[in-house]
């Protein structure tokens, strides 16, 4: 009972302030706009723009060169190559893709634990 | 605070709870979408794993008034496998990103799952009794020595332990450059419709190697691209109808009648913006992760990051009513944008009777909004509240200083406790909420 008390009090609070919060309003927003720019200042002009849709559309994409690939595999037993880089997902470029790196692809072939 | 959704008398109650319980939550557990089928006896949930999970309700055999039908597992299959399309250097994941059901026509069940690229027609059927007695083969299934065969018998039928099998009907395959987003059943029973990122196709379900391709937004240029196609449904009524929503917070809805190619929409739904409080932000709050028409089929429910607007066919420059989510959340934008949270995609549903809305939230939260009372309740999906048809208490987030006993502060909040995937009972007061790997089933309580 006594929290249905203190939550009218809140609304009549907030209704005579109502100017003010609704001044407030985009302020959080750019506030964390302004956080946001601070750290990283070189973003992109068109925030949801082409870069992020772009990425968006090219999930999943992996890239791979067999040919590097295997010759990594047949030198390997004699030198060392270089190690991956810390995302081992962006295998490109000059990076020569070692079978450890290559991420494993299985199916769970395991039943759901919702129906266990 | 009572509950919403059917009036001032109830409560929400907890009733089940699938899925383990140990902290170490595998990807392939994760659900991804949560479905009831038409009559709400069978909930259909999908994974990361491209597992099907399906649940049937108990027949109420006893009459007791305050206990509803358990949802027991039915069937489980391996949907889709993961795949690697070598041509185009593309991973493709297996997770389900939608099911929904056909309508039922005859005693066995059918549904659509879908990964990013492909969708499948299963069928699932039951099995109580099996054929004895046949000539040409023995009870093993050896085939006998036709010469040794002196006699004639008719098999006989015999009743065996039900058995409920899943079989793919029909493969939907290759008509998506892009990721599929959504699929939705016509009301005409015949086909449906699949939406990637820039393409909706329809298809009619008796034909796997053909489909309409009847929407297509991809620039000529790539560089020009500017919005893509987020989610698509068809009317629940009208069959010619559909709608389709994008990145930039727009809804289109489309009529099949007019042309072939609908990229010239019937009607254009868009909020307009105060252009006071745009911000890096507004475009990606603005994204509409899921569009929804009521069952009437007169409103439509669009959810953004965070709000759930209900929309009016028949008004397109604003939505008729409008809900906040999780406004505090607008205070903490740029952290969400670090940690990817502010493209999480919250699905939204309506009610049985489309007079209350439910949504996702964080810290595994859910909101609900009774349309007509106005008043909105924040419920949470724990094993804490999980005793047997334990009411569950509403949650309150606390924005300012003060923080009162049992609110909790908005810092405190795990971003990675996400219920985004929610599904509500066509008929009852009976909720479906997937809680990462958890799948939580609610009920309300009459007093």
């Amino acid at each position: 009972m006594s929290s249905e008390n203190q939550e009218t009090e809140t609304q009549q609070e907030s209704g005579e302030e109502k100017q003010d919060t609704q001044e407030k309003e985009s302020n959080p927003v750019k506030a964390e706009e302004a956080k946001l720019k601070a750290k990283y200042p070189n973003l992109g002009q068109k925030p949801g723009g082409s870069d992020f849709l772009m990425k968006r559309l090219q999930k999943g994409q992996k890239y791979f060169d067999s040919g590097d690939y295997n010759m990594a595999k047949a030198k390997m037993k004699n030198k060392q190559l270089p190690t991956a880089g810390p995302d081992k997902n962006l295998v490109t470029g000059d990076h020569i893709p070692t079978p450890q790196d290559l991420p494993q692809r299985k199916s769970s072939l395991v039943t759901s634990k919702l129906a266990g | 605070m009572a509950g919403v959704g059917g009036g001032n008398d109830f409560q929400w109650c907890f009733s089940q709870v699938k899925g383990a319980i140990d902290e170490d939550v595998a990807e392939a557990d994760i659900i991804s979408t949560v479905e009831f089928n038409y009559s709400g006896d069978l909930l259909a949930t999908g994974d990361k794993g491209g597992r099907v999970v399906i649940f049937q309700r108990e027949q109420e055999g006893n009459n007791r008034s305050h206990s509803r039908g358990e949802y027991n597992v039915y069937s489980t299959f391996q949907s889709h496998e993961p795949e690697f399309d070598y041509l185009k250097s593309l991973e493709i994941e297996e997770k389900i990103n939608k099911i929904r059901w056909l309508p039922q026509q005859n005693a066995a069940h059918f549904l659509l799952s879908t990964n990013d690229k492909t969708i499948k027609l299963w069928k699932i059927s039951e099995r109580d009794k099996r054929a004895e007695g046949y000539n040409l083969k023995d009870e093993n299934g050896r085939l006998r020595d036709p010469f040794r065969i002196t006699s004639l018998r008719v098999p006989v039928l015999k009743p065996m332990d039900l058995m409920v099998e899943a079989s793919p009907r029909r493969i939907f395959a290759n008509a998506h450059t892009y990721h599929i987003n959504s699929i939705s059943v016509n009301s005409d029973h015949e086909t449906y419709l699949s939406a990637d990122d820039l393409r909706i196709n329809l298809w009619h379900l008796e034909i796997t190697d053909r489909s309409f391709n009847i929407v297509d937004i991809k620039p000529a240029n790539m560089e020009e691209l500017t919005e893509v196609i987020t989610a698509a449904e068809c009317h629940p009524n009208q069959c010619n109808v559909f709608v389709y929503s994008s990145s930039k917070g727009t809804i289109r809805l489309c009529d099949m009648r007019a042309s072939a190619l609908c990229d010239r929409h019937s009607k254009f739904f868009e909020e307009p913006e105060d252009p006071s409080s745009r911000s890096f932000f507004s475009e990606i709050i603005s994204s509409i992760s899921d569009v929804k028409f009521s069952h009437s089929g007169r409103y439509m429910m669009t959810r953004d990051y965070l709000s759930v607007k209900v929309w009016d066919l028949n008004m397109e420059s604003r939505p008729v009513e409008t809900y906040q989510v999780h406004e505090y959340l607008r205070s903490k934008l740029c952290s969400l944008y670090e940690n990817d949270c502010i493209f999480d995609k919250f699905e939204c549903c309506w009610n049985g009777s489309d007079n209350a809305i439910m949504t996702g939230s964080y810290n595994n939260f859910f909101r609900m909004f009774d349309r007509n009372t106005r008043r909105d309740i924040t419920l949470e999906a724990s094993r804490e509240s999980s005793k047997p048809r334990a009411i569950l208490k509403p949650r309150k987030v606390c924005t300012g200083g003060k923080r009162k006993k049992d609110e909790i502060s908005v810092d405190s909040l795990d971003f990675n406790k996400k219920i985004l995937h929610t599904a509500w009972h066509p008929k009852e007061n009976i909720i479906a909420v997937a809680a990462t790997n958890n799948l939580y089933i609610f009920q309300d309580k009459i007093n």
